[in-house]
């Protein structure tokens, strides 16, 4: 109603618009909907290997509580499943733990690292937590999203890359960073991101780690401390221990 | 989230989780708000406050259902502790102090009632929880009177759900208390209802897309504090304060649900449950709850005569006459006269039927179920061999039952409700004879006919070893078992293995031996003796009167007798009928009904009857003085008093006469030497109940029941849900 108002009225000044922040989710629904790509109707079964992982996994816990296994199971399926958990994989983990589907949707939605879109080959996860956020994480998005030209949420149109904005991954020291799969790329600037991108655009795997050269989290200006040789065995003993 | 494993019983495989330790009676003394309250160990501090007296307001703390402690409504002050404490979640602890109306109390209900609010619609005008909302009730004291709730977004969204005929949802009002995914789970057995999501984004739901296939899904819209879930069959049709309520008893199946019916001017217009520990607890199923509708539709209104192939409306004096003209002119005499008492029959009507029977010198009283005519396999001389003996809530000490020809889910939908919470919280063990059924419980499956009993009674292991070993086995017999051609010799078999465990099964605390039956005039029925004598059952009748009687299979009527019904609906038995007498439903006449415990509950009417229609007792009893001698009662309280020389149990209302160890012993004695056919017939034992939503005329009139037949039994779109836009679009 108070917008036909306004509709009728010219417009006098630049009035605001209702802004409408974006709802970042992990994923879009937390109903399933039916679509080609994902029903029940599609068959999944693990593989007989990880059908063996599987058992193994189960096997951890005693036999009326394998329900405790949900979350691994699903992460099998996820990656078995290119990826992404379908609704014939929790079904399919279900029935291997004798559970009701619906426990099994409810652990799938609830966390955010079961995927139940399906997704590109390159899962590119990007963490604007503080730390990440201080060391410019979101130029990082910024570049990668002009790069690639999707948006958070989204895949390339040839399938190659799909890119999340996430929380914290625990790597803040080696701020910022990005997620491609399952290894963590650190220390990055636009271009090394770039460079990271395109490597996976051609189909190799740039190294994973710091990308600007230092080892691990060590200080990047040089160490400080515990500089010395460390000293080795028998060093600095009682000459009858030496 | 239901800690126990929960699934239904076609899947295999391991399941119960641990049992719970043992029950500690010792008792804890503790202050709430300077009052000192004595409560046992293990109660919930809400439960201690309200032992004191002092409410505490709460969303989805409920006391039939596990604890979630997710809404943080019922916050309350404790001595020596920094925060408030949820107390639904918090056992009572020996001499704690508690308070519940100080500062701290209010200021810390309040935050929690803003946020509650701050996602939920102002559309209480338009929504049908009003005027029985907790949360609307509750913010009357500890909401805000304006908002600080300035989000440009807007509140959260969520799209609603269909969950079937029954159950309107509108999730944005929705605040996550759970309680509906927590009687689902561990009341009804739908473990498809749960959570997705998480944090502001939680919503309720079965993620895939299907109705809630649950013969009690209608206590969920009892259950929300919200109007999340609302009835649509009564969406729209009245405010609460509109509602004259009717304390009144449930006749759609035997278990003699607590109901309160609810009507405003001539019309139902909804059936609530009423709490009753001993028989209902606080559930009712959907039949009980949705039929009403069937009230008002294919009602007699007036007598009719049969002139033709039509029904001509007449006079009462008309068609009394009438009736006393076709009993001369059929010419039946003694047993040829005979009177079939229908499900929906109460036991007044029926006194004076049996009554008016007995003067015309006839002992042909029958029940309208299969082999009705014939004396049943059960005899009626003692109560023991047709009565549910180790009551309702008897049912939850048993620890191991086994059901004979019976579907407790679709027989007496309550009753399985306390099968799946012993299921859930003990070591229950349930074998089943008879046509395999989808239980909300996990069984042994021991064959489907009378072999299968015998090799139960012999067997030494499986399920019938489990059965010895068992402290208080229970072993349910359901009505259609006494109706099938092997029912005797099932009964026998039956009856000598009880014999032969007496120790267990049969002592002075325990009665294992029970018949579940599954309609509301049964019992009674049998109390009273109306069932043929030998002989009756051998006469072929030349006069026919049926009460209520809509079962009746017309090809077992002679062609030339005079058929006589009464009753409310135009339904089967009407159609075969020469003169009906319309009589009275249900919710529209005071009389007693005895469940299959054998429990004698008082119905009361609700509303008045429609048109021409009379009491039904009071029909039987015009119609004995047109027909020559009067029943000797011209008001309720003299029938009561006859009813009171017939059986003494039959107006000792909301109690249970427990048959004696001896006497019962006879009853078994009975059972045991029956003579039963040389041959079985070897047929299976079915369920008598093919479709739960329609059973008796009043649901077989019923729209919602229709439509329930449709999404739950046949699977097919009720289309209901497709109209719904345009109704709410035109009230919104």
């Amino acid at each position: 109603m108070a917008l036909r108002c306004l509709r009728l009225r010219p417009v006098l000044s630049a009035r605001r618009t209702f802004s409408t922040t974006r709802i970042a989710r992990s994923d879009a629904l937390f109903v399933h909907r039916d679509t080609p790509y994902n029903n029940s109707k599609i068959p999944f079964k693990f593989t007989p290997e990880n059908l063996k992982l599987a058992q193994e996994i189960i096997s951890h816990y005693p036999s009326q509580y394998k329900k405790a296994a949900v979350i691994p199971l699903l992460d099998l399926g996820q990656r078995q499943n290119k990826g992404w958990t379908s609704i014939s994989v929790m079904n399919y983990v279900a029935q291997l733990l004798d559970l009701p589907p619906m426990r099994v949707y409810e652990v799938a939605t609830f966390y955010t690292m079961f995927n139940r879109e399906p997704i590109g080959d390159n899962f590119v996860q990007v963490c604007t937590t503080t730390p990440c956020m201080l060391r410019d994480g979101y130029k990082i998005l910024d570049v990668i999203k002009d790069h690639l030209k999707i948006g958070v949420g989204e895949t390339t149109k040839d399938g190659k890359f799909t890119l999340v904005e996430v929380e914290c991954q625990g790597a803040c020291s080696n701020a910022p960073m990005m997620v491609v799969g399952d290894d963590f790329y650190e220390d990055l600037t636009p271009e090394t991101t770039k460079k990271i991108l395109d490597a996976f655009a051609k189909g190799q795997k740039p190294k994973p780690g710091p990308q600007s050269g230092r080892h691990t989290s060590e200080n990047s200006a040089g160490l400080t401390s515990l500089t010395s040789k460390p000293y080795g065995p028998g060093e600095h003993c009682l000459p009858e221990f030496s | 989230m239901l800690r126990l494993g929960t699934k239904r019983a076609f899947r295999t495989g391991a399941r119960r989780g641990f049992q719970t330790s043992a029950k500690r009676s010792a008792d804890v003394t503790l202050t709430i708000d300077g009052k000192t309250v004595t409560v046992p160990q293990g109660t919930a501090l809400i439960q201690a406050c309200e032992a004191a007296g002092v409410t505490i307001p709460r969303f989805c703390y409920h006391d039939r259902l596990a604890i979630a402690g997710n809404c943080r409504m019922c916050l309350v002050e404790v001595a020596r502790s920094p925060k408030p404490i949820a107390s639904c979640a918090m056992p009572a602890m020996p001499g704690a102090q508690v308070f519940t109306n100080t500062p701290m109390v209010h200021e810390a209900r309040e935050g929690v009632m803003e946020f509650l609010l701050s996602n939920h619609p102002l559309d209480c005008p338009i929504c049908d929880q009003g005027g029985e909302c907790d949360l609307q009730d509750q913010s009357m004291r500890y909401g805000s009177d304006r908002s600080r709730f300035h989000e440009i977004v807007g509140k959260r969204a969520v799209e609603n759900k269909d969950f079937g005929p029954l159950v309107k949802t509108s999730m944005n009002r929705c605040i996550q208390c759970t309680r509906c995914v927590r009687f689902a789970n561990e009341v009804a057995g739908v473990e498809e209802l749960g959570t997705t999501g998480r944090g502001n984004d939680l919503q309720i739901g079965m993620y895939v897309e299907k109705v809630m296939d649950s013969e009690l899904s209608g206590n969920i819209i009892d259950l929300c504090p919200v109007g999340a879930l609302t009835a649509k069959p009564y969406a729209f049709h009245a405010r609460p304060w509109e509602l004259k309520d009717t304390e009144s008893i449930d006749v759609m199946d035997a278990v003699g649900s607590n109901i309160l019916v609810q009507s405003r001017g001539p019309k139902v217009m909804r059936v609530q449950p009423r709490t009753n520990d001993d028989v209902n607890e606080e559930w009712i199923n959907d039949k009980t709850r949705y039929a009403y509708d069937g009230l008002q539709f294919q009602r007699l209104m007036t007598p009719l005569i049969r002139q033709g192939d039509r029904f001509v409306p007449a006079s009462w004096e008309g068609a009394l006459t009438t009736v006393r003209e076709g009993l001369a002119s059929s010419g039946a005499n003694g047993n040829e006269i005979k009177a079939i008492a229908g499900g929906l029959a109460d036991t007044e009507s029926m006194v004076a039927l049996k009554d008016w029977m007995n003067q015309l010198g006839s002992d042909n009283t029958a029940l309208d179920c299969p082999g009705g005519s014939e004396p049943p396999a059960t005899g009626v001389d003692v109560r023991a061999n047709y009565l549910f003996n180790a009551t309702i809530p008897g049912l939850e000490e048993a620890d191991a039952i086994l059901l004979v020809g019976t579907n407790p889910r679709h027989e007496a939908a309550v009753m399985n409700s306390r099968i799946r919470k012993s299921y859930l919280h003990t070591g229950l063990e349930v074998g089943f004879i008879g046509e395999r059924v989808e239980t909300t419980y996990e069984y042994d499956y021991l064959g489907a006919d009378l072999k299968a009993i015998e090799t139960f009674a012999k067997g030494k292991q499986g399920f019938a070893a489990k059965f010895k070993q068992a402290k208080k086995p229970l072993i349910i017999v359901g009505s259609a078992l006494t109706e099938h051609p092997d029912g005797k010799a099932a009964l026998k078999t039956l009856a000598e293995y009880v014999q032969d465990n007496k120790a267990k099964l049969l002592n002075a605390e325990w009665n294992g031996f029970c018949v579940l039956q599954r309609n509301a005039s049964r019992a009674a029925a049998y109390d009273i003796g109306f069932v043929p004598s030998a002989a009756a059952a051998k006469t072929t009748p030349k006069f026919v009167y049926l009460l209520s009687a809509d079962d009746v299979d017309p090809k077992t009527i002679p062609e030339d007798a005079f058929v006589v019904y009464q009753g409310s609906h135009g339904d089967l038995g009407a159609q075969i009928a020469d003169v009906v007498l319309p009589g009275a439903a249900y919710t529209e006449k005071g009389t007693t009904w005895v469940n299959t415990e054998g429990r004698a509950q008082m119905g009361r009417a609700a509303v008045s009857i429609p048109g021409a229609a009379r009491e039904d007792w009071k029909i039987i009893r015009a119609l004995s003085e047109v027909c020559g001698e009067a029943l000797p009662y011209d008001d309720i309280v003299q029938l009561r008093d006859r009813m009171w020389e017939v059986s003494p149990t039959l107006v000792r209302f909301d109690t249970i006469e427990r048959t004696s160890v001896e006497v019962a012993q006879f009853g078994l004695a009975q059972l045991a030497s029956a003579s039963t056919p040389a041959k079985a017939s070897g047929k299976t034992f079915e369920k008598p109940i093919k479709n739960f939503y329609m059973t008796d005329p009043i649901s077989r009139a019923s729209v919602t029941m229709a439509q329930c037949t449709r999404a739950f039994v046949k699977g097919e779109d009720y289309g209901f849900s497709k109209d719904e836009t345009a109704e709410q679009a035109s009230f919104a």
